[in-house]
């Protein structure tokens, strides 16, 4: 198939760092090209130089047999480049149809008609159903997604790149997504779709490609990849994307493939350890939360958690998730109902009485709330225990203790950083998040809240995670994981429940049929 | 209280809400275009100092008015300039900026009048009047509304051409956008460098022209230090308008009624300690403030400078 854009000999350095190394990649009409790679391998950076975000400091983009530089987003769109970019990129003030209108020359009116009437062709070409007056604000993450799509197609892109496009999205958004993709490579568009979920790059993919530290460290064609079993396809990629096949030396790049390979066969949580016999660790009964500007409160949730119980919680981003998370951690004050931790009324007590109790939190939003990116990691890892000893004694510091904890607590999860006193903004999302693990789920945990704890990560950060979940599961600790990846919770989950409009939609075994049953109740339809 | 309700006080109170009001609602204009993309212009006083200092001196060497608002405007527009270079293009500290910007016109516009006049202060001819026919002969409002210089009736032009931009050309949606989410505009292929930095200009030009009409037409004369929190009263006004230049006109009708207070108040032959009534504009932005502030909705990348590609 003719060849629609292609990379010659790309490099782009950052201080310290080669972003990508002499990359060059092909990208053919009518055909999904998958980016895998570990974070860091340069696959966003690959896309900020085909949107013309970023100029690299040697090679050129060849596109329609012309090599050229893109100088700017401009100029990516004229030459029929359309990006979705990993964060959003919309005004959330504005409605979609003026979203869309976005970019027109300043001192014309508003082509208001004409924007419409390409808006239908678009929508009819994807197998939408938006509103174009609605308010972006208004609208489910899936559908400012279409816009996004909308958007990057407005200018008749001959190639789409999608960078990440279904971190954010519902099984039902991630399959509407899937047969958008579709569509438009039936129409001869060259796709690009970064992504680390091989499930989705098997799904959607029809060429395989994989980035290791900047350099393309080979892929699999598409006649190759209809011919290959999965098993083949992942055992293929993995050693692609940790550089066994270079020949390197098993040091920390075998280390990875080595111990990736061991976590994906691992079973993470096994089935039925949890003893219904024994009075549950937590018993939430009826409990509801204040509405806030933007918020869906809690309704009259209740549900109990068993230790050594792995409860996932699913349901679309913003059914009251968030609300029920920081309900239990104390953050969040409770308005009617109770909590109770092994048989003790806790509903009035704050943040400091809950953690003394064994209560823990995860937040999914892991550098604005859950660490402080200015102070060094061995602050981070003591921070819910700021002013209490053995950390402090009467207002004084005890630095000499805070290090010593850090160094253990590094070495013990494996924290990647230059030393314990590297600001934690510094550090990668994988390695904030073992931070997070590490302090949250110590020896004293009993019930340890995780919100979305894999978000963003990638494929060998979300395995250790998923680890660290089934080992203190394993050592008696009760959890209760908020994801929007179903995936994931129906691998680690004992009982998954559903989220949605604020409530319990309901609790179902995890079992053979879970998947179908908690699809349903995501609707907002029974659990019949 | 029965000196309230007369003919004198009544046109007193109109007549100088729009003088006082004037170089309010152009500068809460300019601010209000600076917000919607993203900058805050903490420098507006500055810019209206300089512009009244600029506006001043070109009426009083060329004798026109019309060459003096020029003037006022591009003194505004060069002082809005180092925003553009330093807080857009640099993306330093807007906040740091404008308050250099500021102390910074007071100092220079200080000095160099003294240079020129040393301790004298020349005053201008009172400016042309454009009475509205048919409009100028309605009881009250005809002397205190429609008896005006005409760049006062194309600044209430320019409140409506100002609104219709902002709610349909591509540059009012490129302006939001700049504001709420650059990375956005840059992703639909619009500089958000330019963007801001015609608002910012833009801003200083309207600044610059509401202090020459401070200084040529609402005083006559120039005196350092006169715009005396004029240019803070915009930025409120500028806050609290949620991106409406309609609202912009209300609020600068209001502090410039509570401005002219002080003079009518004496037409009015009412005995009102001075102290009391200047202390008013104050206590109305105050009160404002505590009314209206939770609602401000201000754009959520205001204050943030734009690197592309950068979280």
């Amino acid at each position: 198939m003719s060849i629609v854009a292609a990379l010659s000999g790309i490099t782009k350095r950052y201080p310290g760092v080669v972003a990508l190394d002499a990359v060059s990649l092909e990208f053919h009409a009518g055909e999904v090209h998958v980016l895998l790679g570990e974070n860091g391998a340069g696959k966003s950076t690959l896309v900020s130089v085909l949107a013309g975000m970023q100029q690299p400091d040697e090679g050129t983009v060849i596109i329609g047999g012309n090599p050229l530089r893109i100088a700017s987003p401009r100029h990516s769109i004229q030459l029929g480049i359309g990006t979705v970019f990993q964060r959003p990129s919309l005004v959330l003030s504005l409605t979609v149809i003026e979203n869309l209108m976005l970019g027109g020359s300043w001192l014309r009116r508003l082509a208001r008609a004409a924007a419409l009437r390409r808006f239908r062709e678009l929508a009819t070409l994807l197998g939408t159903h938006l509103d174009p007056d609605a308010p972006l604000a208004g609208l489910s993450l899936g559908e400012q997604q279409q816009v996004e799509i909308m958007r990057a197609l407005w200018r008749d892109a001959k190639l789409l790149l999608l960078d990440e496009p279904t971190s954010m999205l519902t099984p039902q958004g991630v399959a509407d997504l899937g047969r958008m993709m579709r569509n438009l490579r039936d129409r001869g568009v060259a796709l690009i779709l970064i992504t680390h979920k091989l499930g989705e790059a098997y799904e959607f993919g029809d060429r395989i490609s994989v980035l290791r530290l900047g350099k393309v460290a080979g892929g699999i064609d598409p006649e190759a990849l209809v011919a290959m079993e999965e098993s083949g396809r992942t055992a293929t990629i993995i050693r692609l994307m940790f550089g066994l096949e270079a020949g390197e030396a098993a040091t920390t790049a075998g280390g990875h493939a080595a111990e990736l390979a061991i976590l994906l066969g691992r079973k993470i949580h096994g089935p039925a350890v949890v003893d219904r016999s024994q009075p549950p660790v937590l018993r939430v009964r009826e409990a509801s939360t204040r509405a806030e500007f933007a918020e869906t409160p809690l309704r009259k949730v209740s549900f109990e958690l068993w230790s050594s119980e792995v409860l996932g919680i699913a349901g679309v981003d913003g059914n009251g998730q968030k609300h029920l998370a920081e309900m239990i951690a104390g953050q969040r004050a409770v308005h009617g109902g109770a909590l109770e931790l092994g048989g003790i009324d806790i509903t009035q007590g704050g943040v400091p009485e809950r953690r003394g109790r064994g209560v823990r939190y995860v937040t999914d939003d892991r550098l604005g709330e859950g660490t402080v990116g200015a102070l060094p990691v061995a602050t981070n890892l003591v921070l819910k225990e700021v002013g209490a000893p053995p950390w402090w004694h009467h207002g004084i510091t005890d630095w000499a203790a805070i290090h010593a904890h850090a160094r253990v607590l590094i070495e013990r999860n494996d924290i990647r950083t230059p030393s314990a006193l590297t600001p934690a903004g510094k550090l990668s999302g994988g390695n904030v998040q073992k931070v997070l693990l590490a302090r949250e789920l110590d020896a004293e945990a009993r019930v340890a809240i995780l919100n979305k704890p894999t978000h963003g990560l990638d494929l060998h950060n979300q395995r250790l995670a998923l680890d660290r979940i089934g080992t203190a599961a394993a050592r008696g600790v009760a959890l209760l994981v908020i994801s929007t990846d179903l995936d994931e919770l129906i691998e680690i989950s004992d009982r998954i429940g559903v989220m949605f409009g604020g409530r319990l939609a309901g609790i179902v075994d995890n079992d053979a049929g879970a998947i179908d049953r908690v699809r349903r109740l995501m609707t907002g339809a029974g659990a019949t | 209280m029965g000196g309230l309700l007369t003919e004198p006080f009544l046109v007193s109170l109109l007549y100088g809400a729009v003088t006082a009001g004037m170089p309010l609602l152009l500068a809460g204009l300019g601010e209000q275009m600076s917000e919607k993309a993203g900058v805050l212009n903490i420098g507006l006083e500055g810019m209206m100092l300089v512009g009244a200092y600029t506006g001043f001196v070109a009426a009083y060497h060329s004798g026109s008015f019309w060459l003096g608002y020029l003037a006022g405007g591009l003194g505004g527009m060069l002082t809005a300039l180092i925003v553009l270079l330093l807080c857009i293009r640099r993306g330093l500290n807007q906040i740091v900026i404008g308050i250099a910007i500021t102390v910074g016109a007071e100092g220079l516009t200080s000095l160099l009048h003294y240079v020129q006049f040393s301790r004298s202060y020349p005053r201008l001819a009172a400016a042309p009047v454009l009475a509205l026919p048919l409009l100028r002969d309605v009881p009250v409002l005809g002397r205190g509304l429609f008896s005006h210089n005409l760049l006062v009736y194309l600044a209430v032009a320019l409140v409506f051409a100002l609104s219709w931009m902002y709610r349909s050309t591509y540059l009012g949606l490129s302006l939001e956008a700049a504001g709420n989410q650059p990375a956005a505009l840059d992703a639909a292929g619009v500089d958000v460098v330019h963007t801001r930095s015609l608002a910012v200009l833009c801003t200083g030009f309207l600044a610059g022209l509401g202090g020459a009409y401070l200084a040529n037409v609402g005083a006559g004369i120039f005196v350092p230090f006169m715009t005396g929190g004029a240019g803070v009263i915009g930025i409120v006004l500028a806050m609290l308008a949620r991106g409406r230049p309609l609202m912009v006109m209300v609020g600068a009708a209001l502090f410039g009624a509570s401005l002219a207070m002080t003079t009518a108040l004496q037409v009015a032959g009412i005995d009102i300690p001075t102290d009391v009534v200047q202390m008013l504009p104050f206590a109305v932005v105050m009160a404002v403030l505590v009314v209206f502030g939770r609602h401000s909705m201000l754009p959520s990348a205001l204050g943030t400078p734009y690197t592309r590609g950068e979280r």
